[in-house]
């Protein structure tokens, strides 16, 4: 996984709430069997016409706006579990994603993806949407080690939560599968000992 | 809405099997939790056994694990290879996964194949206690057993096939409350249509719910199942319900459940449960269940739900900051605020999914719509979740009643809930739906899903319109 500290960034707005993972990347697109490629269909049903000619009126197809953050309305990455959804956004370029919140298996797997979800107030989202709004070349700084994001055309900042494990694993780009492999003699010891064997 | 503190010893349901299955914690981070019952299907998985042969690893516990193929399925000559290339490739896959790392697998065509929340269920594999995860959020349905079962990401898939574990951190609670008495020709979809129409799409995020109540109590397991399975369409993490003797009665005698003196062991362990007395909940919620009617959506969120009397609401009445998505979605569907549904003409039914895709489902429609024929301007898919399912509809006799109304069985799968087969609603045409999500595109590009349960699909789809299924 790749390590992620600090970045600044334009940003690429998307006002829209419930933002659900069909959305992210449709069903249609989920039977590869590698990781692979998600990126040039992410939003493809909002981005593409059935001709495949890109939506002039999609976000990701106007020129004003381009990054590596991607800032959403709350509840970004409901409905499925894929983690497809996770990689297209990485395939496609970002490395954050900012929104008030966020459906919980979304975030798991866009954390264990080396994408950082920063989760803010309404006030500072709707802060960062107007900032948009007047310059499109408004730019965001993320700093995970200090949990801080900052909206550098009104300099305004929030701090950020997120559990210390995952930002060291974020902060040097280290997987689960490592820990929890580690701990293999605890998982032997925990099935003799349990409550009540499956 | 409000939460009680008390009884610091008490502990509810979900806490008991939570801490019946921490292997160690992480100082200020997640729980390494240990998985009892581990699922998989072929859309979800290729990656994370691709993941273990780049590490070089087995399967840690290859018989805590089952397979089944379903998400890509055609539901029509399943005896034939699948002509979608891609997809036959993708379930080769997993054919080819099973084989390699030693995991028992119900391919096409097997009398165990179904839908992986209708199969594990009714085999026995889901069972009171455990800790159940699936590369799949509607793992959320096991939890009708008492259990806390959740759909997990392909990155976790490999943790788990690699160590039995994940790392989890560790979910708020809530408790929701479902009493007064059901109306006639209201059921579990309707419950649950309603609870997220009142807490909206989002409104559990975070949380792990535990339904209760007496209204609960009198729901079947069936009924059970898919209350748990809309779980996670408000964004809880699960949602789960108190074993008692509907459950032990359903469990009993399949195919994996514990057998003779386990059986009694583990009937012993099950009866402990329950939530005790005085145990706090991060949350609690109260439904009046006597003031739910048949719901639909008609939106594209399951959170935007109203009873098939009522009308969309106006645009004044949403939040400034949801007005944008609200115009859209309607915009999507074609239709507009204030509006009523009631009297509609449709285009297609679907009755299947993990959410309404079993044998008391079917009992549902076919009880509906005997004696009645099919609108000619409908066209209805009829997909049980699993061959057991389908077995068990000719073993009653109801696809009988079925046909003699002008209605076709198919073969069992996923289907037209997210159209990765054949099985795509055209652009633009109204569905009326049993699954779960009425997301733009769900149902195939363009397509515009309404969700509802079993009897007002069956109403639709006699009648060709949105129509109460209490006025007949």
């Amino acid at each position: 996984m790749q390590k992620f500290t600090k970045l600044t960034s334009t940003v690429v707005p998307l006002p829209i709430e419930n933002v659900d993972t069909d959305q992210i990347i449709p069903a249609r697109f989920l039977k590869a069997t590698t990781r692979d490629g998600f990126g040039n269909n992410l939003f493809a049903d909002w981005r593409y016409e059935k001709s495949g000619e890109p939506k002039k009126d999609f976000v990701l197809n106007n020129p004003l706006y381009s990054g590596q953050i991607l800032v959403a309305g709350k509840n970004f990455g409901s409905g499925s579990s894929r983690e497809h959804a996770a990689w297209a956004i990485a395939g496609y370029g970002f490395k954050v994603v900012v929104s008030s919140f966020f459906a919980d298996i979304f975030r798991n797997n866009a954390l264990n993806n080396g994408i950082l979800p920063v989760i803010i107030s309404p006030e500072f989202l709707a802060g960062i949407f107007t900032s948009i709004g007047e310059d499109p070349k408004t730019t965001l700084t993320v700093n995970l080690e200090a949990q801080t994001i900052t909206d550098n055309k009104t300099g305004k900042s929030e701090s950020f939560k997120i559990n210390s494990y995952k930002k060291t694993c974020l902060l040097n780009g280290l997987d689960d599968i490592d820990f929890l492999l580690s701990n293999k003699n605890k998982i032997e010891s925990y099935e003799k000992q349990r409550v009540f064997a499956y | 809405m409000t939460s009680e503190s008390e009884n610091k010893t008490a502990k509810t349901l979900f806490d008991k099997i939570w801490d019946a299955h921490v292997v160690t914690s992480v100082q200020d981070g997640p729980t390494q939790l240990y998985i009892d019952r581990h699922l998989c299907h072929e859309v979800t998985s290729p990656q994370a056994f691709a993941g273990l042969r780049k590490r070089g690893l087995n399967v840690f516990r290859p018989q805590q694990t089952t397979l089944t193929a379903d998400h890509n399925i055609p539901t029509m000559n399943q005896d034939r290879p699948i002509r979608d290339e891609v997809s036959r490739f993708q379930v080769d896959t997993l054919a080819k996964n099973a084989a390699d790392f030693g995991l028992t697998y119900y391919g096409l065509g097997h009398p165990k194949n179904g839908i992986v929340h209708v199969v594990g269920p009714e085999n026995g594999y889901t069972q009171p206690g455990m800790t159940i995860v699936c590369g799949d959020s509607h793992t959320s349905t096991h939890g009708a057993f008492g259990a806390i079962a959740f759909g997990i990401g392909t990155s976790e898939v490999e943790m788990v096939l690699a160590s039995q574990c994940i790392l989890q951190t560790r979910p708020k609670t809530m408790r929701i409350h479902f009493e007064g008495k059901l109306q006639d020709g209201v059921g579990a979809k309707d419950i649950a249509l309603y609870m997220i129409s009142q807490l909206t799409t989002g409104g559990a995020t975070g949380y792990f719910v535990e339904y209760s109540g007496s209204v609960i109590r009198g729901l079947s397991m069936e009924e059970r199942m898919t209350l748990c399975n809309l779980s996670i369409e408000m964004g809880a993490r699960g949602g789960l319900i108190a074993p008692d003797d509907t459950t032990f009665n359903y469990v009993k005698g399949r195919e994996f459940a514990p057998k003779g003196e386990r059986w009694e062991a583990a009937l012993a362990y099950w009866k402990t449960l329950k939530t005790d007395e005085g145990a706090n909940f991060d949350k609690e919620v109260h439904f009046d269940c006597a003031l739910i009617k048949p719901m639909i959506t008609y939106g594209t969120n399951p959170g935007m739900g109203m009873s098939i009397n009522g009308s969309i609401p106006a645009l004044k009445d949403i939040d400034e900051a949801g007005k944008k998505s609200f115009e859209k979605s309607l915009q999507y569907m074609g239709f507009s605020a204030g509006e009523k549904l009631e009297g509609k003409p449709i285009d297609y039914v679907f009755v299947g999914s993990c959410t309404n895709g079993r044998i008391e489902d079917f009992r549902a429609f076919a009880n509906f719509v005997k004696g009645k024929r099919k609108a000619d301007r409908v066209t209805v898919w009829l997909v049980p979740g699993s061959w057991q399912v389908r077995k068990q509809i000719e073993a009653e006799g109801i696809d009988k009643i079925l046909e003699e109304a002008g209605f076709e069985l198919r073969q069992p799968g996923c289907s037209a809930c997210l159209a990765m087969n054949d099985d795509k609603v055209p652009a633009g045409k109204y569905a009326v739906s049993t699954s779960n999500r009425n997301f733009e595109g769900r149902q195939g590009p363009g397509a515009r899903t309404i969700l509802a349960g079993p009897l007002v699909a069956a109403a639709a789809a006699v009648t060709g319109k949105i129509t109460d299924p209490r006025a007949f």
